[in-house]
């Protein structure tokens, strides 16, 4: 079933729409007509505050040819979307993209506006925040109404190892940013309605911008993404060596899984790219299972595997602190247990065959 | 040309592990953990040097900290920064970005006007990445944060920024403020001959009333956040270690795997 479609157009009967003051507000992010993922997050937690406040959710979408995203958006729990079709915002800048958008807020006064904590939605969110006067909130792992109803960010510092609360008391709307990942994407409902409104770029008529987005290029990845696999193995500073990470690509490729790796993995050359990292600067990831080979357990990278389901980690020392937040630990040399590991599942694979 | 650095002294990142909150008070226990320049700050720095080098320029460095930050400027003025403003008072403690991103840019505007002015892209101790942004917004000026590669053709910037498995490239004219990703280059060592020149460099400490800022405008009465609670991370796991010669464990794991239903 399709949902319902009302148009209303901006330019006329503004007032009539009746936004009540205190809406939770999304700022969905898309890259070349493509909708990312932490835009259904970012829905699915707006939802739920929603619930708690009584107010409705709005996605904002922005950007040149992107018509098509509202229904999709509407179908994961956004009660109204914006679009803001224009072929001036067909690239993302700053100032451009943080005009156009301070001037829809001043319009309808929304309570909380969430944006993505992606290069270019940090950037954004910072931007309006300072264009509107209003404080904005970093990277947040967790949002919620605390007892006196006020709206509490919940943000790492010091690469996670401490989480702060940030408030915005005096100030509205109350602008965060949050991290791709750390929020399930919901269930899509198809018989969901809700409305679609499209709203031109108010704030372009007279602006001449100093600045120029010229392109964007964004890489096919190969091999499995981190974000929706069951099964990641993720190599440290332990794993050692080039070769040795070789088999925990061939392990992974055996398992249907995915590859993680930590900063110094990274910064070693072991790891395929930065897409791989995960933690504080990396990715938040919830796979079924999480297997650690060499990994040390700084707080930094440990953050971003907390919400998985089974730990199993693999050290050869005894002490490391990564045992602490595992459900699993073995003490083994990985260059030891991994060719074990490939070994068991070659000889599954050959009974199978 | 006169370009302006800003940079953060931030707790050294190598100590964060040792970071911890007092039970009893709810503050963070950080005494005992060395200050540093903020990396990607001294990305800010060579960005500036090697412009220098280029073009000749006059840099400047300014940071708004408490006054133990000297010693984190001296280092900028040994990488050949020619002048370093420490902006301190007692009214700036406890500043949000925004309230930084105010009190920096009124120490800019007091210097006069500068072509370019350069940050870090983010602190690597509230990471928040907000502060190019913000001062660019208060200073009317064009920004750009995450930049990762640039060059000059006069007064025309051509710049590469990074985003997600991918890069932007943009065009801008100066002046603007730039925030520098550490991929934009390796910033230089400091020499010995840099340390004895940094002796003898301007070095000015300017506090509210230097600014002509009212204490309500800086530090927390100025912030628009305020910080709440603070927690370490929760932990619910409980380890279980797994014994046995190698093939055991790795047969264990496999187990585990085929018992959480992961295994096709």
């Amino acid at each position: 079933m399709k949902s319902c479609i009302q148009r209303v157009f901006l330019t006329k009967g503004v007032d009539d729409l009746k936004i009540q003051n205190g809406e939770i507000w999304v700022i969905a992010e898309q890259v070349k007509g493509n909708l990312k993922e932490v835009s259904f997050e970012l829905l699915g937690k707006a939802r739920e505050l929603a619930v708690k406040d009584g107010f409705p959710v709005t996605v904002v979408v922005m950007g040149s040819g992107i018509v098509a995203m509202a229904n999709d958006l509407i179908t994961y729990g956004a009660d109204r979307v914006i679009l803001i079709d224009d072929p001036r915002l067909s690239l993302y800048q700053n100032d451009i993209y943080a005009l156009v958008l301070e001037n829809l807020i001043r319009k309808y006064n929304p309570g909380i506006v969430l944006f993505s904590a992606s290069y270019s939605s940090s950037e954004f969110s910072a931007t309006v925040g300072a264009k509107l006067g209003t404080g904005v909130a970093a990277h947040s792992v967790d949002l919620y109404f605390d007892e006196q109803g006020e709206f509490v960010q919940v943000t790492p510092a010091f690469g996670g190892r401490v989480l702060g609360e940030i408030l915005c008391p005096q100030t509205r709307p109350i602008v965060a940013s949050i991290k791709p990942g750390v929020f399930k994407k919901p269930d899509k409902d198809p018989a969901r309605q809700g409305e679609i409104i499209e709203a031109s770029a108010a704030g372009l008529e007279h602006y001449e911008s100093p600045l120029k987005a010229l392109m964007v290029v964004q890489e096919n990845l190969s091999g499995l993404p981190l974000e929706g696999a069951e099964i990641v193995l993720a190599g440290g500073w332990g794993v050692g060596s080039a070769e040795v990470w070789q088999l925990l690509e061939k392990l992974a490729q055996g398992l249907n899984g995915a590859v993680g790796c930590t900063r110094p993995a990274l910064d070693e050359g072991w790891a395929k790219g930065e897409h791989e990292l995960i933690g504080v600067s990396g990715k938040t990831i919830r796979p079924k299972v999480y297997i650690g080979f060499g990994v040390s357990g700084a707080t930094h990278h440990v953050v971003g595997i907390k919400d998985s389901g089974i730990v199993i980690n693999v050290n050869n020392n005894s002490n490391a602190p990564v045992f602490q937040i595992s459900d699993y630990g073995v003490v083994a040399d990985v260059k030891e247990l991994l060719p074990a590991l490939l070994e068991i599942i070659e000889e599954q694979s050959n009974i199978h065959n | 040309m006169n370009i302006a650095v800003c940079v953060k002294p931030v707790p050294d990142p190598k100590f964060y592990d040792k970071i911890t909150i007092n039970p009893k008070t709810k503050l963070l226990e950080r005494n005992k953990i060395p200050m540093a320049i903020n990396p990607s700050d001294k990305n800010a720095i060579e960005t500036a040097m090697q412009l220098k080098e280029l073009y000749g320029a006059k840099i400047i460095l300014i940071s708004m900290a408490p006054p133990e930050a000297k010693e984190i400027l001296k280092e900028g003025l040994a990488m050949g920064v020619d002048e370093a403003y420490l902006l301190s008072d007692r009214a700036f403690a406890g500043a949000d970005t925004y309230a930084t991103a105010k009190t920096l840019a009124a120490g800019l505007n007091k210097l006069g006007f500068f072509n370019l002015i350069i940050t870090g892209s983010e602190s690597v101790d509230g990471g928040t990445s907000h502060v190019p942004s913000q001062l660019g917004e208060l200073m009317g000026l064009p920004h750009l944060n995450h930049v990762i590669a640039m060059v000059t053709e006069g007064d025309i910037l051509k710049m590469k920024t990074k985003i997600e498995n991918g890069y932007m490239v943009y065009e801008g004219r100066l002046p603007m403020v730039l925030g520098v990703g550490k991929e934009i280059n390796t910033p230089r060592y400091v020499s010995l001959m840099g340390v004895v020149k940094a002796q003898g460099k301007p070095y000015t400490v300017w506090g509210l009333k230097d600014l002509q800022l009212e204490a309500d405008d800086v530090g927390l009465a100025g912030s628009l956040t305020q910080p709440g609670s603070l927690k370490t991370p929760p932990n619910e796991r409980k380890v279980e270690m797994i014994d046995g010669d190698l093939e055991e464990k790795a047969g264990k794991i496999l187990e585990i795997l085929h018992t959480a239903g992961v295994l096709n």
